[in-house]
């Protein structure tokens, strides 16, 4: 074994353990991962976050020199940037005037006229200031910065803005430094804002700039609450002269005194700017970051088979970020600086990390054994690829080791930090992803593999063949309709709604791309609405007379865009310059003016503003500084009488005086009660859009969501008569029409139907049974009810008839939802038991049932008075009392006669005990026929080519045959007392001359299915089971040599096939059992009149699922390998998945037809509709075709439906039945 | 994919099927994807190598001859048509890393080659054109892998350098920065870069005839 095989299963090993830990304790390691990020990211905090605003040095003034050019040997705390002399030094006067005291008969407009006015005379102060001293006189105009020419983008302000001479803003600068034009403005307030941006902007403004304050604090406005006007004159002066500028700042103070100001005087601000990044240098940046989301992207796409797709993308990128920030972190705990751009290396960085680790991990995870423990998937699939992931991994740091070795700095720190960031990206990989992937692996249930593989893949073998060697049947009859199923691919499992809509928002990823297109579209708003942004947008080139710039300056690589953000954020932070009451009561009271509010941070407001003229009107910023002095605050006082002298004579115009109550009492309060009203406005309107808000979610959850949750059936809207079929999609599929074989010869309402694929009985009300051929159509024997012979000639039956039919139209609509299934046995039974539902009577097949039972168990000398032994609805009692007269002759029948066995056709009339009880069981195999009847009697008649003869019964019983099944060679019956017997059917050859009149035989007999009619049949009862149940059985199932029974003492119960030994008693309904299902796998699941469904174990007799699917009774209950399909009397049909027992979807029955529906195959059902059938896709629950049964079925609804083996479909259309042929299934797999 | 293969019904497959509008898109896009690349590894060409700057951000894509990116594109359509070709005579189609998302890894790395090229500062040119070209050759060995690249990576960037140098020489091209020699080493390696990125697109492109064709034969 080489080392290198040694080495590969050390790895391996080591792999596997790694991945059972991570499997086994999910969560303390994703915590400890969680703490390990946050350690390597702690030392991030200290890095200063990238951008290019402005940075910001302060120094004292006093001792304040140029810096040197060149770096000193200490830096100390300098910034490196500062170094040399500033572009430019900021003086700022600060002015702050104020109309006291106020006066009523002033109108708001004189706030700030006079104020304004105020300016001009400062600045022809501080233009004429001579400063003269040893060294020679200074003027302003020789240290300023001089202006030549305007930005191209400031044209538009060209008339503003001084275009030659000292940069000397003020809010002057309106009406050009001239005094006569502001004296003759008629409405200074219109001049002021028409330059004003219109829209959504958060930059400042032409307004920010002139005033040098925010917008909000100069006070010029109709509404200023404490009439105090604010503005700053700002000039920018090429030279430091300690000299000139503080002659200046004495004069201005000695010529306004500023009370109470405390300005500090001390300190000088320099700002820096950075160089900004331009859209040139943007645009390859931009390009690699859509490579990298295109990497991202296609690398994440091809993670398949998990629970989560998105989840663990998400996984794999937080796994690539955190280890790219754990490896910055490190790095800078380690004394490495980043001196690199990390946005652009930032892509290439991820690019060489990459995502395949990830990919490969789980991949491999994905393809172990499904059925392995999720713990040994991980560790195996981790294994698998250890020796790949570590020879990747080795590979890249050796050639990240290469390109240390280039020696190049830049390259080098690249390696250092793509080491680093592989190396973390691996432990996270390892601890991080798979721990994710484990939880993701175990969130994956088995259902939902199921639901990707094949339908086919679990379906049982192929069904036997027919059951005994006949005639060979007829070839299949082509069939004029094909149905297709669609590929797996196109078709979706039926989802509700509103899982529709989120999917579909998911798949589109609708909400993503509308956040991303409102901030583009929010961007590129402020973008255009920004002024700055638009003023610099030409950015021409800026000639400014700078004798600083020198020759490179003026043409410095600046790029156009202003970035919008930097001068916001710090004019976002101005303080809030409105004085207190304390300082509006002391104007009011005729006190000074106010003190200069918070010198320092409103000095910062202020200079931040006057960045921006600089900003505006020269490039020559970019890497370079200025330096801010102190601000010189002046204070002016305006008299009453000066505004009233200084009013224009259209100032009047405006709105009156403010302030009705200019009282100093109400003064105070005025503030504070304006803020509260602000507060409740905001509040209103929070608490309006709040309702708005849970308005439209309600709505939309109405619209999305329209089923009621709180019950179990889903109501469906009704189909109306006559509608098309269609499925929730409201897609209707072509409809298509064929003529069914029509099985007519049932004088009365068809209420039995048995089949074994090859035969089909079926047993009308009347007890007349008729056996036909499936294949054909063909009545091939008729068994009349005995006695009844003449039963279509019958006066008194013909009568009855006509009654049948009248109750037929009127209580079809009462209880046509009781449809019956195979056994139809069970609903007598339980009207009975529970006499307290009389709309149950409205069912008129039954309702003939029932006047039969009674005079099966009674003395027929009693038969007149039968109505009162039961507890009839109202309805039903007047109708049969209003026959009664035609109703007893026929019934007041002869004494009950001995017991005849074997009787053939042929013989004369049935025992007249017969003919007056109704089949309330049939069961058909191969060509026998076991019919139980109401009277408790077995009858086991036998088909052949020619007649139906009875060929035994037996008469032991007392109490009405309510179920039967018929299984092998044994009848199992349940009766009505809750008593089960079990039959034995015994087939003896005949021998030579025997007769099968002769007596029994006793000779052991193969339980073949086939008798001919030679055969003598015995039927013994075996076994009786006297008290099954405590109530009337009301199902009985058989199959995989087990019977299980339903009762209405709410119980189901088990026995052995063999030794009718019971096996369980299972408890869990809370009603009557009204449907079970069990077939050769075991299956067994009941449903019962709680409209509940409940799926056991038979082996174990313990309870697997318990739903609740119905409102009311559940009528039929059929299992597939995946889903469990009950109706119920709510006339819907509900899918379920059997596995998890979460209801798929339901299908809503026309009215009446609730119960008739048939599995043809694992994924084709069919239900039955008014005059009509239907097939849906059963996993998917699409609507596949229906088919009309032609015209003579038109209006009526199926009430039965039974499939056939050769996929023929019985309908029970009320007297006759349909035959129709399926049309052949197209199952495309692929 | 070599025999003809007659186009059905269903106007998809069909349109993938046949070969000359296949062709033509794929060239469309490689050509797409060429003057893209061109246009903004130009930019970075530009950001290093000009101190005088043009204000006018979107005017100095185009800073360059008119005609560059057009060429670029043509040459990267014709060398990612070129390389499956050259897969389809030798034999099998390239297999190794053959996923979009590999592809995507390839271009970052060759648009990180240009970025490095220009953006950091080397000692020396030998320097430069030695990191260039390991870093050209790293990315082929991770990509690529193949002799066929690999020869024709060689030959394609012998090519266009020489071109390039003709076109100096006779002053129909210009480089702003007046280091001669310092553009020419850094070239070879560019192109070569290039070359192997254009031909993994060009593949990758192609894998979809290539799979629409064994698809069509499977149904055959």
């Amino acid at each position: 074994m080489t080392v290198r095989e040694k080495l590969r299963q050390k790895i391996s090993a080591g792999f596997y353990w790694h991945g059972l830990l991570c499997a086994s304790y999910p969560v303390p390691i994703i915590l400890f991962t969680a703490v390990c990020i946050l350690t390597c990211c702690y030392p991030l905090l200290k890095l200063p976050l990238p951008g290019t605003g402005p940075v910001e040095f302060t120094t004292g003034v006093r001792d304040y020199m140029v810096p040197p050019q060149e770096p000193s040997g200490d830096p100390g705390e300098r910034p490196d940037w500062y170094r040399g002399p500033p572009v430019a030094y900021i003086q700022q006067v600060l002015v702050k005037a104020a109309v006291s005291p106020w006066d009523n008969r002033l109108v708001p407009v004189d706030a700030f006229r006079s104020p304004l006015g105020r300016v001009f005379s400062l600045l022809d102060e501080i233009r004429n200031h001579v400063h003269s001293d040893s060294s020679g006189v200074r003027s302003l105009e020789a240290l300023c910065l001089q202006v030549t020419d305007l930005l191209p983008g400031l044209r538009r302000m060209q008339a503003l803005l001084p275009e030659h001479g000292c940069l000397l803003v003020s809010p002057g600068n309106y009406w050009q430094n001239q005094r006569e034009l502001f004296d003759s403005d008629p409405d200074l307030l219109r001049t002021v804002q028409q330059y004003e941006p219109k829209g959504l902007h958060t930059s400042a403004t032409l307004k920010d700039l002139l005033f040098g304050v925010h917008g909000k604090q100069t006070g010029v406005s109709l509404n200023s609450r404490n009439r105090v006007v604010t503005y700053t004159i700002t000039m920018a002066l090429r030279h430091y002269d300690v000299r000139f500028l503080g002659s200046l700042r004495s004069r201005l103070k000695q010529l306004h005194p500023s009370a109470n100001c405390s300005l500090r005087e001390e300190h000088m601000v320099h700002v820096h700017f950075k160089e900004e990044i331009g859209v040139a240098e943007l645009i390859p940046l931009v390009t690699t970051y859509i490579i990298l989301f295109a990497y991202i992207y296609f690398s994440t796409r091809k993670i398949d088979m998990v629970k989560s797709k998105w989840g663990l993308a998400l996984a794999a990128v937080v796994t690539v970020l955190s280890s790219l920030l754990m490896s910055v972190g490190l790095c800078t705990l380690f004394g490495l600086t980043p001196t690199l751009n990390g946005g652009e290396i930032f892509p290439y960085l991820v690019v060489v990390i990459g995502l395949e680790n990830v990919l490969v991990l789980t991949k491999s995870v994905v393809s172990t054994p499904v059925d392995l423990e999720v713990k040994l998937r991980i560790a195996q699939g981790l294994s698998n690829e250890s020796w790949s992931i570590m020879k990747n991994m080795a590979t890249e740091l050796c050639i990240i080791l290469i390109g240390y070795f280039t020696l190049v700095p830049a390259i080098q720190e690249f390696c250092l930090f793509a080491v680093v960031g592989l190396v973390s990206d691996f432990f996270l990989q390892m601890l991080f992803f798979t721990t994710v992937l484990s939880i993701d692996i175990r969130r994956m249930e088995l259902a939902d593999l199921n639901r990707r593989l094949p339908a086919e893949a679990g379906m049982p073998p192929a069904k036997p063949g027919p059951l005994r060697p006949r005639e060979t049947p007829p070839p299949p009859r082509p069939s004029p309709h094909t149905i297709t199923l669609q590929t797996p691919a196109f078709r979706n499992l039926r989802l509700p709604k509103r899982l529709r809509v989120v999917y579909f928002l998911a798949r589109t990823r609708l909400a993503q791309r509308i956040i991303m297109a409102g901030t583009v579209i929010w961007i590129g708003i402020l973008l255009y609405t920004d002024p700055a942004g638009l003023r610099t947008y030409l950015a021409a080139q800026v000639s400014e007379q700078s004798p600083l710039g020198g020759a490179g300056l003026p043409h410095l690589a600046v790029a156009p865009v202003f970035p919008g953000g930097d001068p916001t954020g710090t004019l976002n932070v101005l303080p809030q310059a409105d004085p207190t009451p304390a300082l509006s009561e002391n104007l009011s009271q005729g006190g000074r003016v106010p003190p200069a509010p918070d010198p320092e941070r409103s000095s910062a407001g202020v200079s931040s503003s006057q960045l921006r003229v600089l900003h505006c009107e020269s490039h020559v910023l970019c890497r370079r500084y200025i330096s801010i002095l102190p601000v010189i605050p002046v204070t002016f006082h305006v008299t009453p009488r000066e505004a009233l002298e200084t009013r224009h004579p259209q100032d009047t115009r405006h709105a009156p005086p403010l302030q009705t109550d200019p009282s100093p009492n109400a003064l105070p309060h005025g503030a504070p009660v304006q803020t509260d009203l602000t507060l409740y406005k905001v509040a209103a309107l929070g608490l309006a859009a709040g309702v708005l808000l849970v308005l439209l979610l309600f709505c939309l959850y109405r619209l999305l969501c329209p089923r009621n949750y709180g019950q179990n059936g889903v109501q469906h809207g009704r189909r109306r008569r006559g509608d098309l079929p269609c499925d929730d999609y409201g897609y209707s599929p072509p409809v298509s029409e064929i003529s069914p074989l029509l099985l007519r010869g049932h004088n009365m309402d068809i209420e039995c139907l048995a089949s074994d694929g090859m035969l089909l009985a079926s047993c009308c009300l009347a007890g007349q049974i008729r056996v036909w051929d499936a294949q054909t159509g063909d009545c091939l024997t008729v068994i009349p009810n005995h006695g009844l012979r003449r039963c279509s000639s019958s006066g008194g039956w013909e009568h009855r008839d006509g009654w049948d039919a009248g109750a037929v139209t009127d209580l079809e609509t009462l209880g046509g939802a009781e449809g019956q299934d195979a056994g139809g046995a069970g609903y007598p039974v339980r009207r009975r038991a529970a006499p307290s539902r009389p709309t149950l009577f409205g069912d008129q097949p039954d309702l003939t049932a029932l006047i039969d039972t009674s005079f099966g168990q009674q003395p027929p000398s009693q038969a007149p008075s039968a109505s009162s032994g039961f507890d009839f609805g109202g309805l039903v009692e007047r109708a049969y009392l209003e026959h009664e007269p035609s109703v007893s002759p026929v019934f007041s029948a002869p004494p009950p006669q001995p017991v005849q066995r074997r009787r053939s056709l042929g013989d004369q009339p049935m025992a007249p005990t017969d003919w007056d009880s109704a089949v309330w069981a049939l069961e058909l195999r191969g060509n026998l026929i076991a019919a139980g009847r109401s009277s408790g009697k077995l009858e086991v008649c036998l088909w052949d080519a020619v007649e139906g003869s009875l060929r035994c019964s037996n008469e032991d019983g007392v109490s009405g045959i309510t179920a039967l099944a018929f299984l092998n060679n044994r009848i199992v019956a349940a009766r009505l007392n809750g008593s089960l017997d079990f039959f034995t059917v015994d087939i003896n050859k005949p021998l030579g001359l025997l007769q099968y009149r002769g007596g029994p035989g006793r000779g052991s007999m193969p339980p073949s299915p086939c008798y001919s009619s030679d055969d003598v049949i015995s039927c013994q009862l075996t076994r009786s089971v006297q008290c099954a149940h405590q109530k009337p059985i009301t199902v009985l199932r058989a199959a995989a040599g087990r019977v299980v029974t339903g009762s209405q003492d709410h119980t189901v119960r088990v026995y052995r096939l063999e030794d009718s030994c019971c096996l369980f008693t299972l408890q869990g309904h809370s009603g009557g059992i009204t449907a079970i299902y069990i077939d050769q796998t075991m299956v067994l699941a009941s449903g019962g009149q709680d409209g509940a469904i409940c799926l056991w174990d038979v082996l174990t007799g313990s309870r697997v699922s318990h739903v609740y699917g119905h409102r009311g009774d559940v009528t039929s209950l059929v299992c597939t390998t995946s889903c469990v399909i009950s109706s119920g009397l709510d006339d819907l049909i509900c899918i379920w998945d059997r596995s998890t027992g979460i209801k798929l979807y339901s299908i809503q029955q026309v009215l009446g037809c609730g119960a008739s529906f048939g599995v043809i195959s694992d994924s084709l059902l069919v239900t039955g509709g008014q005059g009509c059938v239907s097939f849906w896709d059963l996993n998917f629950g699409d609507l596949l075709q229906t088919v009309y049964l032609g015209a003579s079925s038109e209006g009526q609804g199926v009430r039965q439906l039974v499939v056939l083996d050769n996929a023929a479909i019985v309908c029970d259309f009320g007297s006759e039945l349909s035959l129709v042929y399926v049309p052949s299934v197209l199952e495309k797999l692929d | 994919p070599g025999e003809a293969v007659p186009p059905r019904q269903g106007s998809y497959n069909a349109a993938i099927a046949d070969q000359t509008a296949n062709l033509a898109i794929r060239g469309l896009l490689l050509f797409l994807i060429g003057v893209f690349l061109a246009l903004v590894l130009n930019l970075l060409q530009v950001q290093r190598n000009v101190t005088l700057f043009p204000p006018d951000g979107f005017a100095s894509i185009f800073s360059s001859a008119w005609w560059v990116p057009p060429c670029c594109g043509t040459a990267s359509a014709v060398i990612g048509l070129l390389y499956p070709c050259i897969d389809r005579l030798l034999g099998e189609p390239h297999k190794f890393k053959r996923e979009w998302s590999s592809v995507m890894r390839c271009v970052a790395v060759f648009v990180g080659i240009n970025h490095a090229s220009a953006k950091v500062d080397f000692a020396n040119n030998v320097q430069l054109s030695l990191t260039l070209a390991a870093l050209s050759i790293g990315l082929w060995w991770t990509f690529d892998r193949s002799c066929s690249g690999l020869g024709l990576g060689f030959a394609i960037a012998f090519l266009a350098t020489l071109t390039t140098q003709l076109l100096v020489y006779n002053g129909l091209f210009q480089y702003t920065s007046p280091d001669f020699l310092y553009v020419r080493s850094w070239l070879p390696c560019i192109f070569f870069a290039g070359v192997i990125t254009m031909g993994s697109i060009g593949r990758q492109l192609a894998m979809y005839e290539y799979k629409v064709v064994q698809e069509k034969t499977h149904q055959d």
